[in-house]
């Protein structure tokens, strides 16, 4: 990677480490909770629904701000988290919670809408032969909604990757620690003779993007013609 | 008793209340669309919590509300063949068909997958997936699935009336062998007569979540007062066996000692057969007739005249053969002067036997 300067590189790797820590911790709890939203009935499910979809509605800035009151070292959660050796604010970690917060939504509505395209009757019959609960979903619904989940793992990775409003506002702009790509682009642009360099960054976050949804698009192919039986 | 039920819930537009004890083989729970019989069998597998009742199979408690015992579904020990298949389209047709064999802890001697597959003739569909098998086919590896996932009980819930008739005509005899080469009870949900009369051991037909009549297919089929769906579905059952082959191409039939003569039947003298007279396909006469192409005249007498609102009535005749159900006009009744008792005749014509109506006796 000659053409790109150590700074740049350091955000790119950076920007992937965070947006893979992200999906990767996202990936289960997204899982989790699309199944509960799509099967399950409660009391507190439009709460949860909604709470689950506010860093989609609101204002980056206002879930970075609100991300910073409850994990900054003097937040509710982050001195308890911080007495465990897990420090968000200002470190790459916080980076990662950002962009996994922002990532969140997109990813559980893709889940959730492949899981509800699944036949209960499939999941009813793997019982009366003999699977538990925790086996039809392993052996049933998690083969039937892979291409839901790649989608939304992707999704994820994706806005992850471009996330910069919560992200700066929670753990500013250090360069190898929380400059991301976006925040990186953003910083190179304020300066004079940095636009060579943004350019550069915005030419890797366009093909990283592409690629992506390249990868999803020819595995959820794969998945669901597979599932077709053909 | 293989089977036992008893059941009570309350469904939207009347309250289930279903007791019944089935004995080994297969027994058909008969009725009408919408008269509770899917909820029986969901409360038998377990997908659905009965507000009260206690059912359960060779003496293993299923469901006991009384009792607090509610087993889930994974834990009954059932081989449920649904009505639409529902196989695994991420499986394939192999991958399927050893599902529940996978879960099913050891207990019992296992059913021999080659064996399964053999006798559901799918051992050229093994690698294929569900979703370009013909609906005949779903259906047999469906078979096949219950059976390897090593039941206490098999549930069929109309397992043929989603397919066409050639493809009901096809399946039938699997179910047969089902009933006759394995030990597994069946409970087998239908709302067609020609099923009940092909494939039960035992009736319990349900209308509106009673039971109406239960008891043995034959004893069920030849009570006048069962009747199914109107009265062109009404029809008793014979027990016979093959005597010989003609070269006409009729196939003689020995039923009690009486000769009945049907339409070539591709089974080997000796073999036993099950034979549905449908009631309107029998005429009655007072005295022996003469000069009538009819083959089969079988004498015998009343037993009951069953007299409706409208212009027809049911008589059950006794005959060497079995009950005989014929449905004439109350008119006849009156113009032959038919009481019970009275010595008769009835008449069936060889060619009226369906083909679907005589199965593996």
């Amino acid at each position: 990677m000659s053409w790109l300067g150590p700074e740049e590189w350091q955000a790119v790797a950076l920007s992937l480490k965070v947006s893979f820590w992200a999906t990767l911790v996202a990936l289960p709890l997204g899982t989790l909770t699309a199944y509960v939203l799509a099967r399950h009935s409660f009391p507190g499910k439009q709460a949860l629904n909604a709470l689950v979809h506010l860093p989609l509605i609101m204002p980056p800035v206002v879930t970075g701000y609100l991300l910073l009151l409850t994990f900054g070292t003097r937040g509710a959660l982050g001195s308890f988290l911080q007495e465990w050796g897990l420090v968000f604010a200002f470190r790459w970690t916080g980076a990662a919670l950002a962009a996994g917060v922002m990532a969140f939504p997109l990813m559980v509505r893709a889940i959730r809408l492949s899981i509800e395209a699944v036949d209960p009757k499939l999941e009813q019959a793997a019982a009366t032969l003999g699977a538990s609960r925790l086996w039809v979903f392993v052996t049933v619904t998690l083969p039937l909604i892979l291409p839901g989940i790649l989608a939304g793992t992707v999704l994820a990775f994706a806005k992850a990757m471009g996330e910069f409003g919560a992200t700066i506002t929670f753990v500013s702009n250090i360069p190898g620690e929380t400059r991301t790509l976006p925040t990186a682009i953003y910083g190179f642009l304020q300066v004079p003779g940095g636009e060579g360099a943004a350019l550069r960054l915005v030419v890797i976050s366009v093909v990283i993007a592409v690629g992506a949804l390249l990868l999803s698009e020819f595995l959820a192919h794969r998945a669901a013609r597979r599932v077709a039986g053909a | 008793m293989s089977l036992s039920v008893r059941l009570s819930h309350r469904l939207p537009d009347f309250d289930l209340d279903i007791r019944f004890d089935a004995p080994p083989g297969l027994t058909v729970l008969f009725g009408q669309s919408g008269s509770g019989k899917t909820t029986v069998v969901n409360a038998v597998s377990g997908l659905l919590r009965p507000d009260s009742g206690r059912i359960s199979v060779e003496n293993r408690v299923l469901v006991d509300t009384e009792n607090r015992v509610w087993l889930p579904p994974h834990r009954r020990k059932l081989g449920y063949i649904f009505q639409e298949g529902r196989l695994f389209p991420h499986l394939t047709v192999k991958q399927n068909l050893l599902y529940g064999r996978w879960f099913a802890r050891a207990g019992g001697p296992a059913e021999d997958p080659d064996k399964v597959i053999d006798l559901l003739g799918i051992g050229a569909l093994l690698d294929r997936r569900p979703g370009s098998l013909s609906g005949g086919e779903k259906q047999r590896v469906a078979i096949g699935r219950a059976l390897l996932a090593h039941p206490q009980l098999i549930l069929a819930d109309e397992p043929l009336s989603a397919l066409d008739e050639p493809r009901k005509a096809e399946l039938m005899p699997y179910f047969e062998r089902l009933r006759d080469e394995f030990t597994i009870p069946i409970l087998y949900v239908s709302h067609s007569a020609t099923e009940v009369a092909r494939l039960a051991t035992t009736v319990i037909a349900i209308d509106r979540g009673r039971v109406r009549h239960q008891g043995p297919a034959a004893e069920v089929l030849g009570d006048p007062g069962f009747r199914p769906q109107g009265s062109r579905s009404i029809g008793a059952i014979l027990q016979a066996k093959v005597a010989r082959h003609h070269d006409d191409g009729l196939t003689e039939l020995d039923a009690g000692g009486a000769s009945l003569f049907l339409p070539h039947i591709a089974r080997d003298p000796g073999q036993p057969v099950r034979v549905r007279i449908t009631a309107h396909d029998v005429v009655l006469a007072t005295t022996e007739p003469v000069g009538l192409s009819a083959l089969n005249i079988l004498s015998g007498t009343v037993r009951d005249i069953r007299t409706g609102d409208g212009p027809g009535a049911i008589v059950s005749v006794d005959t060497r053969a079995g009950r005989i159900l014929a449905r004439v006009t109350r008119r006849s009744i009156t113009a032959l002067n038919l009481s019970v008792g009275q010595p008769c005749y009835a008449v069936i014509k060889s060619v009226a036997v369906a083909p679907e109506d005589i199965g593996k006796g």
